[in-house]
């Protein structure tokens, strides 16, 4: 057995909350006061100390791996979730995610694979293979954090189960669990959710299959215990509770693409200058900065993965 | 001066939401994206008081006539949520950013729908007082109608920003639908009054 105690466990001087962002939690509480009664005017200038500008690359690592950007405060980044499996308010996730059993998990890998197998979640991502990665997560509705996850290369896990010459793409399913996920209880999306990449974007070694964020275990609400994170694309490519991985000819479906072609792509890569139908996303609001920051193409990763797209029409293939 | 107590707490109790907002945002509760929790709950509020100013007539002529004097109160008070929500949006959330306001005014449906529903709110708030209504006779009824137009933008504005769960905007649609209903109801019922109102005349009937 492996005793290991969890050499996570101590904040690192990158989790603690960067000061000047939270002296600006005050600006935003006066001004909302202000609104609150009725008084702002358009002229009244209060936070012309703007926040930080767009974040320049080279506050990353330059593989990508980690940014030395703010973190998003843990208790944000687990308040403030997107899991429709549990309800489709921000909210909903962290408070009906109680009954949501993680353990033990498998995960099925198969379709253009020569060894297609079953594996126990220790051995997909045994504590050994686990790093860290500190990525941007941009969100299509304009939102973004900054997060510090552990996982293992997307890479590392497929290539282990050697991938055909057929294999063009990867489709990734999560659990249906109606009765531990009471969001599944209506059709609001069609479940399981689903969601898919192309090979080369699935070997990237910015791809990462999640097992924990902060120094922990992943937070039931944040997609334990195994989710996908592909920080150059928008965050619902991130599929959660991952229950099958199936390598395939096909280009698969993918849940929010079914629900709203026009909207949600299946490439989905941040992209400033391709807006959503029906908001902007030139820029987007870094969850705790009062003003919005400017997006950037590929999430900022473009260094590391704009030639995976080279010749396309990113328009287009939105 | 009983009336004046009456209509001070009336007034008190519709701005308690604002107040609560205020003491969340002085606690520092207003969740991770606050600037888009005063947006939401502002627009929430404005659509709540357009609810219950187009409730007063037919609780009035249900017989529920208490209610009959603070629909003016009401209706400007689904106005002064509806400022800050615009506030909050237009100020708050495009913090700096003027050309994009015009952007989204111009190009995303939702806003410019929303937009709409604000303007036609203006003029109604403007001509609320007893000399407007006055000095514009049978036309202020007429003009008063455009809440009419207010509150289906606020439906659509609601149903097209959703990402994918509509069962809150298709509440609120609802619930005006059948305030809607109820005008039509009353307006042909037989034996009323508005219907018999219509047969004798093809004047336009009292009041929106």
């Amino acid at each position: 057995m492996l005793i290991r105690k969890n050499r996570f466990a101590e904040p690192r001087e990158s989790e603690v909350t960067d000061p000047a962002l939270y002296l600006r939690r005050r600006e935003f509480v006066a001004l909302a006061g202000l609104a609150a009664g009725a008084l702002l005017l358009p002229g009244c200038s209060r936070a012309s100390d703007t926040p930080a500008d767009a974040p320049s690359k080279s506050t990353d690592s330059p593989d990508g791996f980690k940014t030395s950007e703010a973190e998003t405060p843990f208790d944000k980044a687990t308040s403030y979730n997107n899991f429709y499996e549990f309800g489709t308010d921000k909210e909903d996730p962290k408070e009906n995610s109680g009954a949501f059993v993680p353990k033990p998990w498998s995960v099925a890998i198969e379709g253009e694979v020569a060894k297609p197998g079953t594996l126990a979640l220790e051995d997909l991502a045994p504590a050994a293979a686990v790093q860290e990665r500190i990525y941007r997560m941009r969100c299509v509705e304009a939102w973004s954090m900054v997060i510090p996850w552990r996982g293992v290369p997307l890479a590392d896990v497929l290539t282990r189960f050697e991938p055909t010459s057929r294999a063009k793409y990867v489709a990734f399913t999560s659990v249906l669990r109606p009765e531990q996920m009471p969001g599944q209880k209506r059709d609001v999306l069609e479940w399981p959710y689903r969601e898919g990449l192309r090979i080369d974007e699935a070997m990237h070694p910015l791809a990462l299959l999640v097992t924990g964020m902060y120094g922990r275990e992943l937070p039931n609400q944040n997609g334990a215990p195994l989710r996908l994170v592909v920080p150059w694309k928008y965050g619902f490519k991130g599929i959660k509770s991952i229950v099958k991985i199936r390598l395939q000819e096909e280009r698969p479906e993918t849940t929010w693409n079914m629900a709203g072609p026009s909207e949600y792509g299946f490439y989905s890569n941040v992209n400033p200058d391709v807006d959503h139908p029906r908001w902007s996303q030139k820029r987007e609001r870094r969850i705790g900065e009062f003003a919005k920051r400017p997006t950037l193409p590929f999430n900022g990763y473009a260094e590391q993965v704009a030639s995976l797209y080279a010749g396309m029409d990113l328009r287009a293939n939105f | 001066m009983r009336k004046r107590v009456v209509h001070g707490a009336v007034l008190a109790l519709c701005l308690a939401p604002l107040a609560w907002l205020a003491v969340r945002a002085v606690r520092d509760d207003l969740g991770a994206d606050p600037i888009k929790t005063v947006t939401h709950f502002t627009g929430l509020w404005t659509l709540r008081f357009l609810l219950a100013t187009l409730a007063v007539t037919p609780l009035r002529k249900l017989g529920f006539a208490a209610l009959a004097p603070y629909r003016r109160t009401f209706g400007l008070l689904a106005f002064t949520y509806c400022t800050l929500h615009l506030l909050t949006y237009g100020v708050l959330d495009l913090w700096g950013e003027w050309g994009t306001l015009v952007e989204d005014v111009l190009k995303r449906p939702y806003i410019t729908v929303g937009f709409t529903g604000f303007l036609c709110m203006v003029p109604l708030a403007w001509t609320s007082t007893r000399k407007w209504i006055r000095r514009l006779g049978k036309r202020w009824v007429e003009l008063h109608r455009l809440v009419y137009v207010a509150a289906v933008a606020g439906c659509v504005h609601f149903i097209w920003l959703v990402k994918k769960d509509e069962r809150e905007p298709l509440f609120y649609t609802a619930l005006f639908a059948a305030l809607f209903l109820a005008r039509v109801v009353f307006r042909f019922w037989p034996g009323s009054a508005a219907a018999t109102k219509a047969r004798n005349s093809a004047s336009l009937s009292a009041s929106p």
